[in-house]
């Protein structure tokens, strides 16, 4: 054989080590391989490991009895339920907060980032002082911190009345139920209707404007006066079809009422503090990134400053905001696991904690829980991305 | 022809003083805190407002507080009892059980940490070279320091505790994240699907779940996951999850990076003949690092503030040894002072932190973006 055929093949091994195709095969499924092993390794372990603690995998505990109480449930719940009951109701403890916890944020932050922004020095320099303060605090720090100052409240016998409806105790905050009677459907109905004669006036209203260039004179006022006035008049008409149920004090307790209890609200004022920081310079720096020549712009054509900001700056700056705020409302649900500190029975804190402890399903229950923020995380991403290509389609990115 | 151009040649008129009513402390008060009517009565409520509650907390705090103490009993004072910090002082920092006779062993490590990150945060003109070999070994060292063996009394981890505790959670996570975050970053670049694949699943896994379900894991799962007889002692099972929690966040940064290089420059590395790796090394990283680094800065100060939640699986950080302190009989009461205290320690580090990125975002903007 001649010597250049021996070369040829010691060539093509080479290549074939260095073709950058077969590099990436290799890795990939070295990748697999490696990954499939550690799979294995982990699952025969814990197979092992269960067999010995006497432990069988699945979701049958779900069915079982949870046996225990929860302080506060947003629906029936008693002793004799079971643990796929708990998880329902620890998951709607978690989505309550988080609920409350993004609204008042928003509106705190919003608020916070236009101070920012003020010509009045005071309020500038005190909105940054705010966001400097408990954007760099630990948040489980600041939840002990209010958690503890809430506990400092007065005892029940002595709580703060406001009124003879609003009782603020060490226990919680306790607020009249609103009790509907036979006719609040109708009321309802009423409202719905207001609103969509509303809608339907406002659209009209544009319309001529866009075609005749005529103005209704008071919109606004005339889109509250219908959405508002019409149910307020069938109201008016049933006497009021509904009452309060206010919290009376019986013994150690209020009877009664809506009962927020402190760990409610010392989570709910925490996470709102702490996200409210974030969302103050989210929103400040979407307005500051519209260049300054939109306004400058917008106000040469004659729009007034309440429309420049409305139909000009806004739209800009809103594309620049809502991702990083979304963002941030979904940090906020995740943070609101940090609910187990003070006892408030989140998901984490009934589930994760009580649940687990009981049937010490640990592999199960810990899947369970992040099963559900992933699912939260994965909708609200979903979303997101649609709410990006509409509004990269109605103009393009601002950059 | 007016005098003044007669004067002077044209342009080069001094600039004359400004307006009085332009100018000088009155100028300023008028257009900063009184504009308007409205302004000015938001200026003197938020003022009278502020001046109320600051002088309250001066009262309070330092004018007639009790600064020393062995339990809230021993402060007779009207205003804030500082006893719960001063007397257990050295606690805060080193936790309940590391031993008193070896405290200059982290006091020295927390200190060699100043040379050690020195060459990394700051552009020095000397000693840049022998310093970043000096942090290579940096980790090894304050474990050494922190731990003990070979000439040093053990002292495991166990009795680690306080500020120290929360400083090496973060250091290491620190530290561990970044390479591991960019390794992530360049996976989910990658042309390779498979290696994209796991490491997407990875990073939108780690960033769906709250880090407490992670410790959770770290702290019921691992053992059941381990075959028995290797068990890692809980510190290391927690820094573990902080860390990979961390590293995927920092992959989010490092990617943004990535995709602001143009491709242009991949390209020209691949004419020159340079490899993946050589090309990732040698030019796009070293160019995308240097976009993101306040937003590593940033997830740093994330992490700093998450080591907090070591404290819900019962390690004895700075918060929990607080709330530990808080329970024993001679402090209960004391809350509100420790938590000021405590409060403040982090807010120090955490503002520090933003601070340092807030003044490199400024050094680095070389005015290459076009709107800002």
């Amino acid at each position: 054989m001649p010597p250049q055929t021996s070369f040829q093949t010691k060539r093509s091994w080479r290549d074939l080590l260095f073709d950058a195709r077969v590099r990436g095969w290799a890795a990939q499924v070295l990748t697999l391989a490696v990954l499939a092993y550690v799979v294995f390794f982990l699952a025969s372990n814990a197979a092992t490991n269960m067999r010995a603690l006497g432990i069988s995998s699945g979701f049958g505990f779900l069915g079982q009895e949870a046996s225990f109480d929860i302080s506060m449930t947003l629906v029936d719940y008693d002793l004799t339920d079971t643990h796929a009951k708990v998880f329902l109701v620890g998951a709607l403890n978690t989505l309550l907060v988080s609920v409350l916890g993004i609204l008042a944020a928003t509106a705190l932050g919003i608020l916070i980032g236009i101070g920012r922004l003020s010509d009045n020095w005071l309020v500038a320099k005190l909105s940054l002082a705010y966001v400097e303060v408990f954007r760099n605090l630990p948040l489980l720090f600041q939840i002990l911190f209010w958690y503890g100052l809430v506990l400092l409240w007065p005892k029940v016998r002595d709580s703060i009345a406001i009124g003879n409806s609003v009782f603020i105790n060490n226990r919680g905050i306790e607020i009249p139920r609103l009790v509907f009677e036979e006719g609040s459907g109708l009321v309802g109905g009423a409202l719905l209707i207001g609103l969509i004669v509303a809608y339907g006036v406002r659209r009209w209203a544009h319309r001529l404007h866009d075609q005749e260039g005529k103005t209704v004179p008071g919109l606004p006022l005339v889109m509250i006066a219908i959405a508002v006035g019409l149910p307020l008049l069938v109201a008016l008409v049933l006497q009021f079809p509904w009452s309060y149920d206010l919290p009376v004090r019986k013994g150690f307790n209020y009877k009664g009422g809506i009962s927020i209890p402190t760990s409610l609200v010392a989570l709910w004022f925490s996470l709102t503090v702490y996200t409210g920081a974030f969302i103050a310079e989210i929103v400040r720096s979407g307005i500051a990134a519209v260049a300054p020549g939109q306004s400058e712009a917008a106000a040469s054509l004659g729009l007034r400053s309440g429309m420049t900001m409305r139909l000009v700056v806004l739209p800009q700056a809103l594309r620049v905001i809502v991702p990083p705020l979304i963002s941030q409302y979904l940090n906020l649900t995740k943070n609101s696991s940090l609910a187990v500190a003070i006892g408030y029975p989140d998901l984490v804190n009934v589930f994760s904690g009580t649940s687990l402890n009981q049937t010490g399903q640990a592999i199960e229950v810990i899947l369970m829980t992040m099963a559900f923020y992933l699912a939260i995380s994965l909708t609200i991403s979903l979303g997101m991305n649609i709410y990006n290509t509409r509004v990269a389609m109605k103009g393009g990115a601002p950059r | 022809m007016s005098p003044s151009e007669s004067v002077y040649p044209r342009g080069e008129h001094p600039d004359l003083a400004p307006p009085i009513r332009e100018a000088g402390a009155a100028h300023w008060l008028r257009k900063n805190l009184f504009s308007s009517v409205g302004n000015g009565v938001i200026t003197v409520l938020l003022g009278a407002v502020l001046v109320w509650s600051l002088s309250k907390l001066l009262v309070w705090a330092l004018l007639t507080a009790d600064f020393t103490g062995d339990s809230l009993k021993a402060c007779t004072s009207a205003g804030a009892c500082w006893a719960v910090v001063t007397d257990r002082f050295a606690q805060y920092w080193f936790g309940f059980f590391y031993p008193s006779e070896a405290y200059w062993r982290p006091l020295l490590a927390f200190a060699l940490l100043g040379p050690a990150l020195a060459p990394w945060l700051f552009e020095l003109k000397r000693f840049s070279g022998p310093l970043k070999v000096f942090s290579l070994a940096y980790p090894l060292l304050a474990y050494w320091l922190m731990h003990g063996g070979v000439g040093l009394a053990v002292i495991t981890t166990d009795l680690w505790g306080g500020f120290a505790l929360t400083v090496v959670i973060g250091v290491t996570g620190i530290v561990v994240s970044l390479p591991i975050g960019i390794l992530l970053a360049l996976a989910r670049q990658s042309e390779l699907p498979v290696i994209r694949l796991c490491s997407v699943i990875f990073i939108e896994f780690i960033r769906g779940v709250p880090l407490i379900t992670l410790l959770f894991v770290a702290s019921f799962l691992l053992p059941l996951f381990l075959p028995e007889g290797m068990n890692f002692d809980k510190l290391v099972r927690v820094l573990i999850m902080v860390t990979l929690f961390s590293a995927a966040y920092m992959a989010e940064v490092v990617r943004g990076g990535l995709q602001a290089i143009p491709k242009g420059q991949i390209e020209a590395a691949r004419a020159l003949g340079l490899g993946y790796w050589q090309t990732m090394l040698q030019i796009v990283l070293p160019q995308a690092l240097k976009i993101v680094i306040p937003g590593i800065v940033n997830t740093f100060i994330g992490l700093f503030k998450d080591t907090s939640l070591v404290a819900i699986v019962g390690l004895f950080d700075l918060l929990g040894l607080t709330q530990t302190i808080l329970k024993d009989v001679a402090w209960i009461g004391s809350f509100v002072e420790a938590f000021l205290f405590i409060g403040l320690v982090y807010w120090v580090c955490c503002f520090a932190m933003s601070r340092y990125s807030q003044t490199l975002e400024r050094r680095l903007d070389t005015g290459h973006r076009s709107n800002d």
